[in-house]
């Protein structure tokens, strides 16, 4: 027992510097693909044809290729282009653009599900598409989209770990870099799975709360 | 005030309105009774461009309302809509959302939108409702928040679509109480039903019936017999 002790205090600060670099990862394509799929999202309803074939192009586009070929393909391709990107850059840029997609089809679903008569009320008033948009659609969305929302920072947060297939020094790799080279896979990947579980606790809870009250 | 020539309006091959003719003068209180889609909905939407027409005319003042083009903003800032659903703005409280046409849309300074809204809503009995969030009032206390919300733009045209048809028999009668008040400030009213007791208390009655307007009788308005 005291062995294991012993153990796990000597991996812990390796694996809380991988931790950090997740919680990184996971933050910057996080805001990345929020922008990202509110204006795809936007595109899309905007009413206006070819802005929405181009925004429903981009995200089919993105949901067919695999994060990580987005991964290798910014990571290892872009060089050829002229654009050199650290790994971790290239990281949160793949990860955001992948899944913007679907931040996209969840704000999308959020604006559409708002009561047609808000849009009427509004237009009725006078209100032009972008200051309805901004004061009546975009508001009541938001409390729509809320919990899916919560379970993309979930699924993000935990596909973050692909980020160390181009070398990024994450939770998930740091793990492996101690178990390939201690032999002490069990105790290891047992860390990693427990602060995978204490990251996405706090967000799960988050997730179940904003369920609760959009019930009531 | 309202000009309305040959309208005609389809809904895919389903011929709505078939050639409605109708004029209303300023200060009129007109209602348009029909069958449910007898089309009356859809004449009270063409009329403020919510939606477009097929054929025919309609002119407000002189102005002819096109919902593609610039000018039906300004229509629509100066013709109010109150809908059967109130459709008040949830997320907002009563005070706001009798406030955000005259701030967002018009412009106007915030406090004198507020004090102005303040007089709207004693003048329809909700004064202490300032505060509350629409979902935490009665059907008749939307309505008469949304009628709020229609007046505080001081517009020469009001619109209703079903005003009542989500209230009961009690709170319908206390909505069309403030019909006299608005015509003896001016404003035209054309509303919708397809209930002849709210009918009554329109001073001209138009018959819609498959699409057109089948008769146009002038009668003693309820309300002000009575008053």
């Amino acid at each position: 027992m005291l062995v294991l002790l012993e153990r796990i205090r000597e991996y812990f600060p390796i694996l809380l510097q991988g931790a950090w670099l997740t919680i990184l990862v996971t933050l910057g394509s996080l805001a990345l693909s929020t922008v990202l799929g509110m204006v795809w999202a936007v595109m899309r309803v905007s009413g206006i044809r070819w802005l929405a074939n181009i925004a429903t192009t981009i995200v089919n586009l993105l949901r067919g290729i695999p994060i990580i070929v987005l991964l290798f393909f910014l990571y290892f391709v872009m060089p050829d282009f002229g654009l050199s990107l650290s790994a971790v850059q290239a990281s949160i840029l793949g990860l955001g653009i992948a899944y913007s997609a679907y931040q996209s089809e969840n704000f999308r679903a959020g604006i559409e599900a708002v009561d047609h008569g808000q849009v009427e009320a509004a237009r009725a008033m006078g209100m032009g598409w972008p200051l309805m948009m901004r004061r009546v659609v975009l508001p009541q969305a938001v409390k729509i989209v809320l919990p899916p929302y919560g379970n993309i920072m979930i699924m993000m947060l935990k596909d973050s770990s692909q980020a160390s297939t181009i070398t990024v020094a994450e939770l998930a790799l740091q793990g492996k870099l101690i178990a390939t080279s201690t032999f002490q896979n069990a105790t290891v990947f047992s860390m990693v799975a427990v602060m995978y579980l204490v990251m996405c606790v706090p967000l799960i809870l988050f997730v179940r709360h904003l369920e609760k009250r959009n019930k009531t | 005030m309202i000009e309305i020539r040959g309208l005609q309006k389809f809904f895919g091959t389903h011929h709505v309105l078939k050639g409605v003719d109708a004029s209303v003068a300023k200060g009129e209180v007109v209602c348009i009774i029909g069958p449910s889609g007898s089309g009356k909905s859809t004449i009270l939407r063409c009329i403020n461009g919510l939606e477009s027409y097929s054929g025919g005319t309609i002119d407000i003042d002189g102005v002819h309302v096109d919902h593609q083009a610039p000018s039906i903003k300004k229509i629509r800032t100066e013709v109010a809509m109150v809908f059967q659903r109130f459709n008040l703005f949830p997320h907002r409280s009563v005070l706001e959302n009798i406030i955000e046409g005259p701030v967002f849309v018009k412009g106007e300074p915030r406090a004198a939108a507020i004090d102005h809204a303040k007089e709207l809503l004693a003048s329809v009995g909700l004064a202490e409702k300032i505060d509350a969030r629409p979902s935490q009032l009665s059907g008749g206390q939307q309505q008469r928040v949304a009628i709020a919300r229609a007046l505080v733009s001081r517009p020469p045209l009001i619109l209703a679509d079903e005003p009542t048809g989500n209230l009961d028999s009690v709170t319908s009668i206390e909505i069309m109480k403030l019909l006299p008040e608005l015509q003896a400030s001016g404003m035209t009213i054309v509303f919708v039903t397809h209930e002849p007791d709210i009918a009554a208390y329109a001073a001209r009655k138009l018959l819609l019936k498959d699409g057109a307007v089948v008769s146009d009788l002038r009668q003693q308005p309820m309300l002000l017999e009575a008053s």
